[in-house]
C-alpha cells in the first residue's frame, strides 16, 4: 500500500495547453506519490496524452506549475524529460527494429570502456541483470523486429529502470496486451512500485485500473474533474464523473419512422480481427458501434464496405448480396463510407469544393467523355447549400477550410451519390464543439428522411446520444445490442471491455 | 511471449541464431553470424570475378602492372563508397559526391600551381578540408531544411559542378603543372601495395571502428532505423546527421585529391557521374536504401567488385553494353535480395514468437 505521507513525486497544477485555437488543456492537476500506481482515466480527447506529452517533453505547457521530485521543470525536448527521470511507455513503443534489444535499452548512453569505446560484454551483462530483475526472459542479442508489444514495452521498463527513472508513465500500455500479458505488465508495475517509484497508469479498462491502482483521477475535455482513493469509490461513480453531462440536451435527436431492412450482414469473419460479426441496420435508423480502440470497429467498416477482405461470413444490401472486396460494388449497391481519417481517405485537400463534392458521381456529370466546370458546379450546388458549407466560392480549395467544414464537404461527397447506407466512421474527431452538433443534426435529418446510418464512435455521449440502436465491439466480436433506452454507459463501458473480465 | 526460461530447442538453427544468439557458445555464434553475412557473400563474389578473369588471362593478377591497377583502381571509390555508406546508414542519400570530388581535385591543382614548392600533404589537407565544407552544406540544408536529402544534395550536385565549370572553363591541369613527389603517390607502392590503397584501407578501417564503437557512430544506425524513434529517444538527431554528411564531404575531397594523383589531369569534368556508383557500391555491399543497416566493410567489397568488374569482364569477352547490363543486374539484385532476406528474417522472428 502507498505511504500516505510520502511527498508527491510529480504534481501538475492548473497546467493549460492550446494548439492554435484548440483548447486540448483547461485546467489539469495531477498528484503522482513515490510508492503509488496512480490511475489517470477519461474519454478519448479528455486531454490525457496530451497531459503525458508535456511531463515527456513532447509539448510545452502554456500555463499552471510543474513540479517533478520537488524541482520547478520545463522541459523543452524529451532528452530533458529523460535526464530528469521520467520514463513514458507508449501503447505501440518505437524501438530500433534493425539494432539489437541491448542496443535499444542503452542508445545515447552506452557504457563505454577503455578509450571511450562502447563496451559490449559489460552491456550484455547489464541488459541480461535488468531482465532477471523483471523476471522476463529476452535474449539481450536479439533484434528488436519481430518482438511482441508485450516484449516491446517490457524493453522500455527496462530502459526506465537502467535510468533509474523516478516518475514512469504507462499510456494504454493494456489495449493490445492478451490477458497473459497483461498479468506479467501488472507483475512488473506492482514491483516498480515497491521499489519505490511513482507510476502513472493511464487505461480505459475499470477492471485493470480498480486491480492494480490505488488513486485514481478523472479528467474530462481537458479538465481536472476529481481524484478519489480506489478504496473509496466503485466503478458506477467513475463513469458518473467521466461523462459528466445529461447526454439528451446535446444531441437533439428526431424521432423517425424505422423502415426495411437495408443493411443486412452475417457471420462476418476475419481471423484475428474481427469474428462472427451479425448485424442489421433499417431504413432510417442510425446504428452507434461503440467500442474500445482498437477493439476492430473500423475494421469491420472497411469490410463491410469492401476495402478489406473477409474469410467467412456474407454483406447483404436491400436483399441482394453484395461482393466481397470491392468498394465499387459497395458504391453501386448503395453504400456510402465516410472513413476517420478525412484529410487522407476522404479529402481531396488541394481540389476545389465543388471537385471534391462530384467526385463519386464524375461518371455520371460527362458528356461525351468531356468534364466541364460548369456542368459539376451545376450539380454539386443543391449539396453544398443545403450543408450550409462556408466557403467564399465553391472554387475554393478544401484545404483552406475548417475541421467541420471539410467533413461536411467529404458528407456532401457522398449525398451526391444519394445512397440508402451511409457509414461514418468518427463523424466528429477532430471538429471543434460548436460545429459537432451541426453535424449531429445534419445526421439525425438524413436518417428522418429515411437513410440508413452506421456510425462508428467512441465518444460515448455521442453514442448515447445519436444512436437508435448500440452495437459493442470488444476485441473483435460484437459482445451486446442494446436499445436506446437499455443503453447507458454503465452498460456499454461494461460490454466494451466484457472479455477482459472474463478472462481476468 | 518469452517469459519462460528455456533454450529455443524446437527453433532451426537461422532462426536460433535470430532469437536466441546468447544460447549459442561464444564462437559458434561469431562463425554463424559470419556465415550469415552479407560482406562474406560479397566477398566471395569478388573472388569469383578475379578468378575468372585471371583463368583467361593469368596477367590480371600475376603481373606488377595488373597487381597494381587491381589495387589501386578502386581507392578513389573506396573512400566514396565508405562516405556514402554512412550517409545512407542515417536514412539519407548524398547525390554531390561526385561534383565534391571534381571541385576538390581541380583545387589541389590550382593549389599546386600558385605554390610550387608546398608539400603534397598541404594538398591533401586541403582537398579534405574543401570537401568537409561542401558536405557541412549539405548537411546544414538537410539538418533545418526538413526537404528529402535525395533534393537537396540533387541541387548542390549542380552548384557545385557549376562552379568548377565557372572556375575551370575549358582548361585543363596537367600532370606537368603537379609536383612530381605528389604524382609519385599516384604510382608509389609499399610492399607492392599501392600507397594511395592503404591510405583508402586505413579510413576504411577507422570509419568502420568508429561505426562499431562509438555511441555517436551506433546512434547514426539508430536514427536510420527509425527517425521518430531517436527524437523520442533524445538523441542529437540533426547534429549526427549534418556529422554524417561532413565526413561523406570529406572523404570526397579526399577522393579528388586521390584523383588528381593518380591521373595526374584535371578537367572541370572530373567525377561526372561517380555518385551513383557510389551508392551502388554501399547498396551492393549490403547497406540498406532505407537506412539502419549494413557496414563499410560491406560498402567497401562492393566498391572494389564494381570497380573490378568494370576491368575484368573486358577481359573475359564481354561487351561494353553488357558490362553496364550486369552491373545494373547485380544492384537490382542486390535490392531485391535485401527486400527478401529482411522480409525473411521478420517472418521467421515472428513465427519464433508464436511458438513459445
Amino acid at each position: 500500500m502507498p505511504n500516505p505521507h510520502s511527498a508527491a513525486m510529480l504534481q501538475l497544477n492548473d497546467v493549460s495547453k492550446s494548439f492554435g485555437p484548440v483548447v486540448a488543456l483547461r485546467s489539469v492537476n495531477l498528484e503522482a506519490h513515490a510508492g503509488s500506481i496512480h490511475a489517470l482515466v477519461g474519454e478519448n480527447g479528455a486531454g490525457k496524452s496530451t497531459l503525458v506529452k508535456i511531463v515527456a517533453g513532447v509539448h510545452r505547457r502554456d500555463g499552471g506549475d510543474f513540479v517533478l521530485d520537488g524541482q520547478p521543470q520545463d522541459f523543452g525536448s524529451t532528452a530533458e524529460s529523460k535526464t530528469a527521470g521520467v520514463a513514458v511507455i507508449y501503447q505501440e513503443p518505437t524501438l530500433f527494429p534493425d539494432l539489437s534489444v541491448t542496443e535499444n535499452i542503452f542508445m545515447g548512453r552506452q557504457i563505454l570502456g577503455r578509450g571511450r569505446r562502447i563496451d559490449k560484454a559489460a552491456m550484455y551483462a547489464e541488459a541480461e541483470r535488468l531482465f532477471a530483475g523483471l523476471g522476463v526472459h529476452i535474449d539481450p542479442r536479439r533484434p528488436a523486429l519481430g518482438l511482441s508489444i508485450a516484449d516491446q514495452q517490457i524493453i522500455e521498463i527496462a530502459k526506465a529502470i537502467s535510468l533509474d527513472a523516478k516518475v514512469l508513465i504507462m499510456d494504454e500500455p493494456t489495449a493490445a496486451l492478451s490477458g497473459v500479458e497483461v498479468e506479467r505488465l501488472f507483475t512488473v508495475a506492482r514491483q516498480l512500485r515497491d521499489e519505490g517509484r511513482a507510476v502513472v497508469f493511464i487505461s480505459h479498462r475499470f477492471d485493470e485500473v480498480f486491480a492494480l491502482c490505488d488513486t485514481v483521477t478523472v479528467m474530462r475535455d481537458g479538465s481536472y474533474i476529481a481524484t478519489r482513493p480506489i478504496a473509496e469509490t466503485r466503478i458506477g461513480e467513475i463513469v458518473n464523473l467521466m461523462v459528466g453531462r445529461e447526454v439528451a440536451d446535446l444531441f437533439p435527436k428526431q424521432e423517425t419512422e424505422v423502415g426495411d431492412v437495408v443493411l443486412d450482414v452475417a457471420g462476418l469473419t476475419s481471423p484475428g480481427v474481427f469474428h462472427d460479426v451479425s448485424f442489421s441496420v433499417r431504413r432510417g435508423e442510425i446504428v452507434g458501434l461503440a467500442g474500445l480502440v482498437g477493439a476492430g470497429r473500423s475494421e469491420i467498416a472497411r469490410a463491410v464496405f469492401g476495402v478489406d477482405r473477409y474469410a467467412a461470413g456474407t454483406v447483404t444490401m436491400k436483399g441482394r448480396p453484395v461482393p466481397t472486396a470491392s468498394p465499387h460494388a459497395a458504391i453501386r449497391s448503395g453504400m456510402a463510407f465516410i472513413p476517420e481519417d478525412r484529410r487522407q481517405q476522404g479529402l481531396v485537400t488541394d481540389g476545389s469544393v465543388a471537385e471534391n463534392i462530384a467526385a463519386v458521381i464524375r461518371q455520371h456529370l460527362t458528356k461525351g467523355g468531356l468534364l466541364t466546370r460548369a456542368a459539376e458546379n451545376k450539380a454539386v450546388t443543391p449539396w453544398a447549400s443545403r450543408l450550409e458549407v462556408k466557403t467564399s466560392s465553391l472554387d475554393a480549395p478544401a484545404r483552406t477550410m475548417s475541421g467541420g467544414n471539410q467533413q461536411k464537404v467529404v458528407i456532401a461527397k457522398w449525398l451526391a451519390s444519394e445512397p440508402d447506407l451511409l457509414i461514418i466512421d468518427e463523424p466528429t474527431r477532430g471538429i471543434d464543439v460548436g460545429t459537432k452538433s451541426e453535424v449531429h443534426r445534419l445526421l439525425s435529418e438524413l436518417a428522418g428522411q429515411g437513410m440508413a446510418i452506421l456510425m462508428i464512435s467512441s465518444e460515448l455521449p455521442e453514442v448515447l446520444g445519436m444512436a437508435d440502436r448500440v452495437l459493442v465491439v470488444c476485441e473483435g466480436r460484437l459482445t451486446a445490442e442494446l436499445s436506446r433506452d437499455e443503453a447507458t454507459p454503465e452498460r456499454v463501458m461494461h460490454a466494451a471491455t466484457a472479455s477482459q473480465e472474463m478472462a481476468s | 511471449m518469452t517469459s519462460e526460461t528455456q533454450p529455443a530447442v524446437d527453433l532451426d538453427e537461422g532462426t536460433a541464431l535470430l532469437v536466441e544468439p546468447s544460447a549459442m557458445p561464444r564462437r559458434e555464434r561469431i562463425l554463424k553470424t559470419l556465415l550469415h553475412s552479407r560482406e562474406l557473400s560479397i566477398a566471395i563474389a569478388l573472388l569469383v570475378v578475379i578468378a575468372a578473369a585471371t583463368i583467361k588471362s593469368p596477367d590480371f593478377v600475376f603481373s606488377a602492372t595488373g597487381w597494381r591497377n587491381l589495387l589501386l583502381t578502386p581507392a578513389m571509390m573506396l573512400l566514396l563508397a565508405v562516405g556514402q555508406a554512412v550517409v545512407i546508414i542515417t536514412r539519407n542519400v548524398d547525390l554531390s559526391v561526385g561534383s565534391v570530388l571534381g571541385l576538390s581535385a581541380w583545387l589541389t591543382g590550382e593549389l599546386f600551381i600558385a605554390h610550387p614548392g608546398i608539400p603534397w600533404i598541404v594538398g591533401f589537407g586541403a582537398g579534405l578540408l574543401a570537401g568537409a565544407v561542401l558536405g557541412l552544406v549539405n548537411g546544414v540544408l538537410v539538418g533545418y531544411g526538413k526537404v528529402p536529402a535525395l533534393v537537396i544534395t540533387l541541387g548542390t550536385l549542380y552548384i557545385f559542378r557549376g562552379i568548377v565549370l565557372t572556375w575551370a572553363g575549358s582548361s585543363i591541369i596537367s600532370a606537368s603543372q603537379m609536383p612530381d613527389g605528389f604524382l609519385n603517390l599516384g604510382t608509389a607502392q609499399i610492399l607492392t601495395i599501392p600507397v594511395l590503397f592503404i591510405i583508402a584501407m586505413i579510413i576504411v578501417v577507422a570509419v568502420g571502428y568508429f561505426l562499431q564503437t562509438a555511441r555517436s557512430g551506433r546512434e547514426l544506425y539508430a536514427i536510420g532505423s527509425d527517425p521518430d524513434a531517436a527524437v523520442l529517444y533524445g538523441l542529437p538527431v540533426r547534429r549526427r546527421v549534418i556529422g554524417a554528411f561532413v565526413l561523406s564531404g570529406a572523404l570526397a575531397g579526399l577522393a579528388g585529391v586521390v584523383y588528381a594523383a593518380r591521373y595526374g589531369t584535371v578537367s572541370s569534368d572530373a567525377g561526372t557521374g561517380i555518385e551513383l556508383q557510389a551508392v551502388a557500391a554501399a547498396v551492393v555491399g549490403g547497406v540498406a536504401i532505407f537506412g539502419g543497416s549494413g557496414t563499410v566493410w560491406g560498402a567497401s567489397i562492393g566498391a572494389v567488385l564494381l570497380v573490378t568488374i568494370n576491368s575484368a569482364l573486358p577481359m573475359v569477352g564481354i561487351s561494353d553494353f553488357w558490362q553496364q547490363a550486369l552491373v545494373g543486374a547485380l544492384i537490382i539484385a542486390a535490392i531485391i535480395l535485401d527486400r527478401v532476406l529482411a522480409a525473411r528474417q521478420a517472418r521467421k522472428l515472428i513465427e519464433a514468437r508464436d511458438e513459445q
